[in-house]
């Protein structure tokens, strides 16, 4: 389940390495201004339109949405629309929620020496890490990592309100009030040009806790 | 300084009765009905001000402020400070409908890709659900390449 917002000249190619290990690929375009929806369509992914842009958080939940109410849907992954992601870790996701008695598997680029990024982004990262823990009480390494996988009826249980980036806290504080069970899982987050030029900028580090906490 | 104490404690219970209907749960005939009675009493205030001018003065001195006009200034904050708060959580309430309604539409709308392009290995028998991570362990939809988009669920 891919959240889409003007991500043209990636999404196709983001869609085709996917679809040979996930038949089933979800982008749920936010209103892109641009043919992302078309770009995603052609490359063989269901697109689902919101109407006009919400933001990420909703995306995601309507991605789940959409998910839980096909019936075959027995694990979902949410994947990042820009190609920062790569298929063979969420491929060793799913296969950990197979295997393992877990409800959740959250991928976190901080559990290997794999992903490299700037000293202001880490200590950002960090600072929402120790954000969390006190308002969750779970402890993660990453914080904002948007690829995760949840069993189906995991992601039934999640409910997101927070329409733009505060998303990521609001998960994690789902799977502490649900009690779900979850992990960790190293993740390699690749940052090209592109990425980088379109990422989040760190001032919507700012909005993510007005966000929190003007509620 | 101990003139000003009355209005202090007026200002200082205003913005805790702010505080309070904040608190309170949103909707019901309670919340909009305080919401009216309080506008009917500014305005009946303002039409009083207007009409007698110089009991804005006494009315000041009363409560140890200089002049009419600094008690108006008071007023207007107190009133501008009540109406963002309230239209704060209006615009939430309002994006959070706004949000569920486009969720529903978009899930109504959503396009499935043309049977040409469906993988491979999108073929049905193979769909067992927990069988391959290939087959069943799919971020999201069970769409197959023969259903249209009118009949998703």
């Amino acid at each position: 389940m891919v959240p889409l917002f003007n991500e043209e000249t990636v999404i196709a190619s983001v869609v085709e390495n996917a679809l040979p290990v996930f038949p089933h690929i979800v982008c749920v375009d936010d209103g892109s201004s641009d043919g992302s929806a078309a770009a995603a369509l052609a490359a063989g992914a269901v697109v689902v339109p919101h109407p006009i842009n919400l933001g990420q958080g909703a995306a995601l939940q309507t991605g789940i949405d959409y998910a839980i109410a096909q019936p075959s849907c027995s694990y979902l992954v949410t994947f990042d629309a820009d190609g920062q992601h790569l298929v063979a870790d969420a491929q060793a996701m799913v296969a950990r929620l197979e295997s393992e008695p877990l409800d959740v598997v959250l991928g976190s680029r901080f559990l290997d020496g794999r992903t490299e990024l700037g000293w202001l982004k880490r200590l950002v990262l960090r600072t929402a890490v120790v954000f969390q823990r006190a308002s969750a009480g779970i402890h993660l390494t990453d914080a904002h990592n948007g690829l995760r996988a949840f069993t189906r009826d995991a992601a039934a249980k999640i409910e997101i309100r927070q329409n733009r980036m505060a998303h990521a806290s609001e998960i994690v504080g789902e799977i502490a009030k649900k009690k779900l069970r979850y992990t960790e899982q190293p993740v390699h987050v690749v940052y090209t040009e592109y990425s980088k030029a379109k990422g989040q900028s760190l001032w919507n580090s700012i909005n993510i806790l007005a966000d929190l906490f003007l509620n | 300084m101990e003139s000003q104490l009355v209005i202090k404690v007026i200002l200082i219970v205003a913005f805790a009765a702010f505080a309070i209907f904040l608190m309170l749960p949103g909707r019901g005939a309670r919340h909009v009905a305080i919401r009216r009675l309080v506008m009917v009493l500014v305005l009946a205030l303002t039409v009083l001000a207007v009409v007698f001018p110089n009991t804005l003065n006494a009315v000041a001195h009363a409560v140890g402020i200089g002049r009419g006009a600094d008690l108006l200034l008071y007023g207007l904050i107190v009133v501008f400070i009540g109406n963002t708060l309230l239209q704060q959580r209006r615009s939430h309430h309002l994006e959070r409908q706004i949000t569920l309604l486009a969720r529903r539409q978009a899930i109504v709308e959503a396009r499935l890709p043309e049977a040409g392009n469906a993988p491979a290995a999108d073929a049905p028998a193979g769909a067992s659900a927990s069988a391959a991570v290939s087959a069943a362990a799919a971020p999201a939809v069970s769409e197959t390449a023969s259903r249209r988009p009118g009949t998703a669920d």
